[in-house]
């Protein structure tokens, strides 16, 4: 921390020059320079300008209005905002619905993941083929496997009620039942976390060997290994995985509309499926925009919040 | 010593593990088990109760029937020309874009990139209402465009992912060509990407995955059927069926599903390599 220090700063300010000459050949190379790196990234500079910054900030306009696509958009304050908040139970029931999403799919999906991972990286046989059937659910259209689990889960012909009442379980409606709905969206969601076991995958098998070696000297436990050894080691991509994880859930949407389209009862209502039919059904653009906003903000402060609470658990080796 | 570390990498009993990876993939299996049998299914061996696991015998018609009922050889050729637009997108794009991250050296550099790497957490859902009113504004509403025009301009997680690449290759072969009076141009074409090629495969690879499945896109900008892609022609399938035509279904699911499938098996080393190469490994 140099920029701390009270003596570094004269120094600082002794070795800076000015530098007046705008032309002098240095400076023109450098210029140069920053027109060639600028010409190369100006494709993603005229995306970021038509496909984020306008559209952030013409969204957020809208949300300050009342705006139907026939007619333009009339200034309302933040009328939008107090009736999402106040006045519109079913806001309400979709910001539950995705934070019941959210805490049980995340954990669970990421805590799947790192099982799936430790048990590929224990050296078993036929690694590559195992690899592939956990991996591969995770990139499948998600339109197709959603219709593939509405009949898997179908309560009197699907494989799943058979296999259960075989075992003497309960036959359980799932999709149709408002109080299985959800956990039936999250079991197919940990169905699709492959993508996230290669990640921990490809993590694990960057842990150096020795460190366990030392531990095993030490007589420490499976479990002591795992804890003090393999998840410190991971722990940036623990978090990688969170965030990103946590991102997706609040923007949960395919399952939910091909499968249930937010029944039985509301649900499955999610956030993104309320805020899409706001948009696109009633065509409330500017409220929908304002859901929109609010729901870019918990992300935002959730990120926020996940950083500062993990700063001093995470282990950075190297660089 | 090699041989002892090994054994003790193999800390749980590789007896249960093997057991337990077993049960497990058998249940990862079930899903795509269960859409296969049943589009194979004789429509008097559909709803039974029980249900059978492995129809017999095997009704092959349910392809053809699924086919008749709507134009899904269309869809799929859609969102086949949707997807190879959107990758030829992605790697031209990207592989400039990255460039000037990595193998060109210029001040506020980093800077940008932290810009870049922040719009990774913009939800879709802030711009997707701004942008389909643009969109239609001009025009581009139950067009492809939409759906293939952003992939031109470059995405934050492909960017990443080539400018690791490009930091990886050594900076002398960039001063050789420099030296020799070759261009940035001729740098990147003749030198760079030729190196790069793992990398672009993967681009190319998820650009394909993420159109091909993509469905939010398509269900908000179409309206017309014969511009469906696979997953709205499926969805609005769904929706307007009842529970008799599950075999057709379920023939449609797995025609959506089995590209994606061979192009897996085809390309698995690019895909696993993919993963590592967005350096999360350290």
């Amino acid at each position: 921390m140099s920029w701390g220090n009270p003596l570094s700063a004269p120094v600082d300010a002794v070795s800076r020059k000015p530098e007046r000459q705008l032309f002098s050949p240095r400076n023109r190379r450098e210029l140069r320079k920053i027109a060639i790196g600028l010409l190369f990234i100006s494709p993603w500079i005229i995306g970021f300008l038509a496909f984020s910054v306008y559209p952030i900030g013409a969204s957020f306009y809208y949300s300050l209005t009342r705006y139907s696509p026939i007619s333009s958009p009339r200034f309302i304050g933040l009328f939008n905002y107090e009736k999402l908040l106040f006045f519109d139970p079913l806001f309400i029931t979709a910001l539950k619905n995705t934070l019941y999403f959210v805490v049980f799919a995340v954990p669970l999906g990421n805590s799947l993941a790192l099982a799936l991972a430790i048990l590929l990286n224990q050296k078993v046989r036929g690694l590559a083929l195992f690899r592939t059937i956990f991996y591969l659910p995770s990139i499948l259209p998600l339109v197709a496997t959603s219709i593939v689990w509405t009949w898997l889960l179908h309560p009197q012909y699907g494989i799943v009620s058979a296999i259960m009442a075989e075992l003497g379980l309960p036959i359980i409606s799932w999709f149709a039942d408002p109080a299985w709905a959800k956990p039936a969206l999250i079991m197919m969601s940990m169905w699709g976390t492959g993508w996230m076991m290669l990640i921990y995958l490809a993590a694990l098998q960057d842990v150096p060997q020795e460190l366990y070696d030392v531990a095993s000297l030490d007589g420490a436990s499976l479990w002591r290994k795992f804890r003090h050894v393999t998840v410190p080691m991971i722990s940036p991509i623990i978090l990688f995985n969170t965030i990103v994880g946590l991102i997706g859930a609040f923007q949960y949407f395919t399952e939910a509309y091909v499968i249930t389209s937010g029944g039985p009862g509301d649900s499955t209502l999610f956030y993104s499926l309320y805020l899409f039919n706001n948009a696109f059904a009633y065509f409330k653009m500017g409220y929908a925009s304002a859901m929109a906003w609010i729901l870019f903000l918990v992300i935002l402060i959730l990120t926020f919040l996940i950083f500062r609470t993990s700063a001093k658990r995470v282990y950075y080796h190297g660089n | 010593m090699i041989a002892k570390s090994s054994i003790k990498r193999t800390q749980i009993n590789s007896t249960v593990s093997f057991v337990l990876l077993v049960a497990l993939s058998a249940s990862f299996i079930l899903p795509l088990f269960w859409m296969i049998s049943t589009s194979l299914k004789p429509i008097d061996q559909l709803l039974l109760d029980p249900p059978i696991w492995i129809p017999n015998p095997l009704e092959f018609d349910n392809y053809p029937n699924a086919l008749e009922e709507q134009p899904f050889l269309q869809y799929l050729g859609n969102s086949l020309q949707i997807a190879i637009a959107a990758v030829l997108g992605a790697l031209i794009s990207n592989s400039l874009i990255a460039y000037g991250f990595s193998r060109v050296e210029w001040k506020g550099r980093d800077l940008i990139f932290v810009l870049v790497l922040s719009t990774l957490m913009l939800p879709y859902h802030v711009v997707m209402i701004p942008l389909f009113v643009s969109f239609s504004k001009i025009g581009w509403v139950n067009t492809w465009l939409p759906l293939i025009v952003p992939a031109y301009f470059g995405h934050p997680f492909f960017i990443f992912m080539l400018r690791q690449f490009m930091l990886g290759i050594p900076k002398e072969l960039s001063e050789a060509t420099r030296i020799d009076g070759g261009s940035e141009w001729v740098l990147l074409t003749r030198i760079i990407l030729p190196l790069c090629k793992p990398a672009l495969a993967t681009v190319a690879l998820f650009q394909f995955i993420w159109s091909w499945n993509d469905f939010i896109g398509p269900l908000i900008y179409l309206n017309e059927r014969s511009l469906y892609p696979m997953s709205l022609g499926l969805a609005l399938y769904h929706n307007s069926q009842g529970i008799t035509d599950f075999s057709i279904l379920m023939a449609a699911s797995t025609m959506a599903v089995v590209p994606i499938i061979i192009i897996f098996f085809f390309m698995q080393g690019v895909f696993i390599q993919g993963i590592s190469l967005t350096g999360l490994k350290g």
